[in-house]
């Protein structure tokens, strides 16, 4: 058992409605696992099973080796949810304080946590007059006491600028660092890139993707597009040659796979007189999200 | 199991304090003992009874409308408020057994409302015993409303943290709040009121009647401390309290009952929470 967090072919119904369907992931000590998906694709409901707030219907999930919701469970994981208010008139320091004593942790890693979040200065004001990015911040050193084992953040950069989302990402990584799993859940490829170790694509409920971004992008299989502007007269001539879309009367898209587009910039290189420019879009973060969310769950219910 | 109830407990009781709570109550709880107070010095010299004790009577009656109110006040919104705001979350994702937490924040609630009616009726309680003349008897019965109104409160607070634990939502728990208040505290009575005139001298009124009045915590909580004053002038449903077929302490046994019943279903309820 080297997996910190084992789910195999989990399933859970509400209502009659599958929210998540032979889900089957596993993350490693110091590994970041970005599980992504849109509203509603069971991100949330797959933490709360994890956190063994929701039973399953059928599967298993191992938390460090013991059942969810568990008291050994429990201390393995920590756990920072999407929307969280603490209380306004508490000061950052009194709810770290809180958490620090249910979780039975020396009250001197407070300080240290406060500080590794940034928030030494604001430690003692109140919560109400935090910003949105440092209540996120208190989230997260309420999310790292006592060293866990298991990390669950959900969406935990939602709302933040990009500053406070950079280092928001290096706090996570220092904690894999120390050994920590961690999965968090996000909303777009873009920004977990470089910041996670794989990635994860649920949609309506199952697993359509899981693999490192190159696996991804490999498994995707989208073409890149190349778009040529011709000199005047010559567009038809090139769309009569290569095909492709035309975008206007002297423009032309081509779409082509990976391993032809040596071969295709070699023969527009023939029709040098031809061309005025070309321009290379090879297929974005964006596009490969979009192909695993959505293509998943048409294959599988026709 | 200690130290994580003694975190709860912590948080909460910083909470009550934070949010004036404790104070409120304090001022609010005073003020009505010395209007009562006042008001029995004022006639207090044609009875044979010493103010104090007249006083304790008054404020019984009194108490079993405030401390309810204030106690379901302070509890109702204190699971539901953070199942909405998603903090209980974070709780139960802690090694924290649920009880726990239900349980530490009772014991925080209680000793706030506690705090408030040891405070104000202790206070009133010291002027009026030192402005007047006072006996033994008053002494005792004003100590016995001392701790038997704590016990309301705690059973009050009990019933509206199992309202919250029930309900989870803000807006629902309110609206329960209100009507346990209404239900236990007036209409109860009142219906009480009109069984017995329909009823008349009977069964009923010997044998069913007293049983029905003890088994509402807020009129266990009147007739006991009415029933063990002699010379309290007793009007309407307690006019019971000097023709008890049982001994007075019946009606703290009821209290205990409610107290353990209320605890027990809000903490079965709290392990059932989705956060």
């Amino acid at each position: 058992m080297t997996e910190t967090l084992a789910i195999k072919a989990l399933c859970l119904s509400f209502g009659g409605q599958k929210v998540l369907d032979d889900v089957s992931l596993s993350v490693q000590p110091g590994e970041r696992l970005a599980l992504l998906g849109h509203n509603g694709a069971g991100k949330s409901t797959l933490f709360k099973t994890v956190l063994g707030f929701l039973r399953p219907c059928s599967g298993t999930v191992a938390v460090a080796g013991h059942a969810p919701g568990s008291d050994l469970a429990r201390e393995a994981v920590n756990y920072l949810p999407e929307v969280v208010s603490f209380q306004r008139n508490l000061s950052g320091r009194e709810v770290l304080s809180y958490f620090s004593g249910l979780r039975g942790t020396p009250k001197a890693e407070v300080s240290d946590l406060l500080a590794r979040v940034g928030l030494l200065e604001a430690a003692d004001r109140a919560v109400g007059a935090y910003s949105k990015g440092m209540r996120q911040r208190l989230g997260l050193a309420q999310a790292l006491i006592g060293t866990p084992r298991l990390l669950l953040l959900d969406e935990p950069t939602s709302g933040l600028d990009p500053v406070s989302r950079h280092e928001f990402y290096e706090v996570i990584a220092d904690a894999a660092a120390r050994g920590s799993a961690v999965l968090l859940s996000s909303h777009g490829l873009e920004e977990v890139q470089d910041k996670t170790d794989r990635i994860a694509i649920l949609a309506r409920g199952r697993l359509t993707a899981e693999g490192t971004l190159a696996e991804l992008a490999h498994k995707a299989g989208l073409p890149t597009t190349i778009r040529i502007s011709a000199r005047p007269g010559a567009a038809d001539a090139l769309h009569g040659e290569f095909g492709g879309r035309r975008i206007n009367g002297c423009r032309l898209a081509l779409d082509c796979a990976q391993g032809a587009k040596v071969d295709l910039l070699a023969r527009l290189g023939r029709h040098q007189d031809k061309l005025r420019d070309i321009d290379i879009a090879p297929p974005g973060l964006t596009d490969i999200y979009r192909h695993f969310s959505r293509t998943g769950p048409t294959e599988d219910q026709t | 199991m200690s130290t994580r109830i003694g975190t709860v407990f912590g948080q909460e009781l910083r909470q009550a304090r934070r949010n004036l709570w404790v104070i409120l109550a304090t001022a609010v709880l005073g003020l009505f003992a010395l209007a009562l107070a006042l008001f029995g010095a004022g006639q207090g010299s044609g009875l044979k009874v010493d103010v104090l004790t007249l006083t304790a009577v008054s404020l019984a009656t009194l108490s079993v409308y405030l401390i309810p109110l204030i106690a379901l006040l302070m509890s109702y919104d204190s699971i539901s408020g953070e199942v909405e705001r998603g903090s209980l979350a974070l709780t139960f994702a802690t090694p924290v057994r649920r009880w726990e937490v239900f349980v530490g924040k009772f014991l925080a609630q209680t000793v706030a409302v506690c705090v408030a009616i040891l405070i104000a009726f202790g206070t009133v309680g010291c002027v009026i015993a030192l402005l007047s003349e006072t006996g033994q008897d008053g002494i005792f019965a004003w100590l016995r409303l001392m701790l038997t109104a704590g016990g309301l409160g705690a059973i009050f607070v009990g019933i509206g943290l199992m309202v919250s634990a029930l309900t989870c939502r803000t807006a629902r728990a309110a609206a329960a709040a209100v009507g346990v208040w209404l239900l236990l505290v007036v209409l109860y009575d009142v219906a009480l009121l009109g069984a017995i005139m329909a009823a008349g001298e009977g069964i009923f009124a010997t044998h069913v009647f007293p049983w029905l009045v003890i088994a509402n915590p807020a009129d266990a909580f009147r007739l006991y401390n009415l029933a063990m004053i002699d010379a309290a002038p007793v009007a309407g449903i307690d006019g019971l309290a000097q023709t008890l077929p049982f001994p007075p302490v019946a009606a703290l046994a009821a209290l205990g009952i409610w107290l353990v019943a209320t605890i027990a279903i809000g903490s079965a309820r709290t392990r059932r929470i989705v956060p």
